[in-house]
């Protein structure tokens, strides 16, 4: 591997960033006596953790090469989807459906990744998957609740899969004129999707009052969207250098990429209220299930892809 | 070998947590007794113990079921099963024989005490086999278990499993107690089953 110096200066900037993080962390729970808030600090501290953890697989990945993040979106789809389908109530008569999907769909989606090719790749589950699955359903025979259960898993491959794998199209599908080393736009992506979350959350523990959609979530509120979003924004301008982009562009496409991220958190979480449970799962300390962790990403993912080829590819 | 990647594998489909809420992973001369709803139940409850305890731990399975062909290998072979007879059962092949010899032998059990697998999900009535278990070794600890949702990963008649995220959760031992009679033991026991369940 060779980094160029602008990945070193973002992955230097990461660490410099979880560092604060932990020491913020370290302070508040030598300070904090009330039991609520040990609770708050205990979860902050855990959830930094799994942060450093992340961040270093994300980097790793990063750093290898091009097939490192195919593989690294692929298994994260993989428990994407596991997390979506376990939610899901399916039924017997799904069973082969869903081995298709898992085995079959998942791992198709990625290897038109691995092999460049883009016709492939926009279509595979909106129209081959989206196609086959009521199929194999329809043979099964089993036709209660049919339109229903089938829309599920091919929601499931939608999210799961086929938007979570925009991410890493950035690094195998696009050529910029003029630009090189796809990865930066990759941590780009990733690094303003999940700042927009935290920052939200930090800025809504501070001063959050107003609750912007609370049957969804009493956690988001006014206050932590708007003052989360501009600093999560002014933090993706701030990284311009690293893109195709002028500061303007960048900050436009930080926008897209956090607005879309919100919208993914709070569609996910109606998904979660409607089937009664706080969380996708419990992989990641603090933070849930992976889904949880990506929501953002699989609604910000597909559109800053789109956006991006549109308006900087030939 | 197989063993163990059998085990990996399990977990990895199915993202296996052991939760232990009412008794720890020791190596303690035990009776695991689970829910019945997929073949993997043995597979992933084996897998949910410590390396350690596993060597020492020893699935109960049916005679008719596992004696012939792959699932021979794989139950004699690989988990060292104590198969017993749930057909014809005569003084001569009493089920209870063969589990209380690996009992003596200082070996932990696993056992499905509904008798048979039981796709929907739900529980059924337990069968006399723990209560004469329990009865002949009052020392014991039988520790009930619940598996969630593996009914899903790999259902009955399938070959194929598929990924769902799984729980298995230990609960509190149970100690026979001698004024217990069967429907008191066996309900006791079921309730302490079916306590595990997830909302």
């Amino acid at each position: 591997m060779n980094l160029d110096s602008e990945t070193k200066y973002l992955f230097g900037g990461t660490l410099g960033i979880l560092t604060v993080a932990s020491v913020i962390g370290w302070v508040l729970k030598a300070r904090i006596t009330s039991e609520s808030g040990r609770k708050v600090v205990d979860n902050l501290v855990s959830r930094t953790n799994a942060w450093w953890v992340m961040a270093a697989v994300f980097g790793g990945a990063l750093a290898i090469g091009k097939l490192a993040p195919v593989f690294l979106f692929s298994f994260t789809s993989f428990l994407a989807l596991r997390e979506f389908i376990t939610l899901t109530p399916t039924r017997r008569g799904d069973h082969r459906s869903l081995f298709w999907a898992f085995f079959v769909i998942l791992p198709l989606q990625y290897w038109t990744l691995a092999r460049e090719w883009y016709g492939l790749f926009s279509i595979l589950i909106p129209v081959y998957a989206f196609l086959f699955i009521p199929v194999r359903n329809a043979i099964a025979g089993d036709t209660e609740h049919f339109l229903e259960r089938t829309a599920k898993i091919q929601w499931g491959l939608m999210i799961a899969v086929h938007s979570v794998s925009h991410a890493p199209a950035l690094v195998t599908l696009l050529e910029i004129p003029g630009y090189t080393g796809n990865a930066k736009l990759l941590f780009f992506l990733v690094f303003v999707a999940q700042i927009s979350d935290v920052l939200q959350y930090v800025w809504g523990k501070l001063c959050g009052r107003h609750p912007i959609a609370p049957k969804l979530s009493p956690n988001k509120t006014i206050e932590g969207f708007v003052g989360g979003s501009l600093s999560a924004i002014a933090a993706g301008t701030a990284l311009w250098w690293a893109t195709p982009f002028t500061p303007l562009q960048a900050a436009g496409m930080s926008a897209v990429i956090v607005l879309m991220g919100f919208f993914g958190g709070l569609v996910m979480s109606a998904i979660k209220r409607d089937r009664g449970v706080k969380d996708y799962g419990e992989t990641i300390p603090g933070h849930g299930g992976v889904l949880d962790r990506i929501d953002s990403l699989c609604f910000a993912a597909p559109v800053f892809f789109h956006c991006v080829r549109y308006w900087f590819t030939n | 070998m197989i063993a163990r990647i059998i085990a990996s594998l399990a977990r990895f489909l199915t993202g296996a947590r052991a939760h232990w809420h009412g008794c720890l992973p020791e190596a303690k001369l035990r009776v695991y007794f689970a829910n019945h709803t997929s073949n993997l139940d043995l597979v992933l409850l084996w897998a949910s113990l410590p390396p350690e305890l596993r060597r020492n731990t020893r699935p109960v399975g049916a005679q008719d079921y596992w004696s012939s062909g792959i699932r021979a290998f794989l139950s004699l072979r690989v988990f060292r099963a104590v198969l017993i007879e749930r057909k014809q059962v005569t003084k001569s092949n009493n089920p209870l024989r063969p589990m209380l010899a690996a009992l003596e032998g200082g070996e932990s059990l696993i056992i499905f005490p509904e008798g048979t697998r039981n796709p929907n999900g739900e529980v059924n009535e337990f069968r006399a086999g723990l209560f004469h278990l329990a009865k002949a070794r009052p020392d014991v600890e039988f520790v009930p278990v619940f598996i969630d949702n593996l009914n899903r990963v790999l259902p009955k008649g399938e070959f194929l499993p598929v990924p769902i995220l799984c729980s298995v959760r230990f609960g509190t031992p149970l100690k026979f107690a001698d004024s217990e009679t069967k429907p008191q033991f066996l309900t006791r026991a079921r309730e302490a089953m079916l306590a595990l369940r997830p909302q």
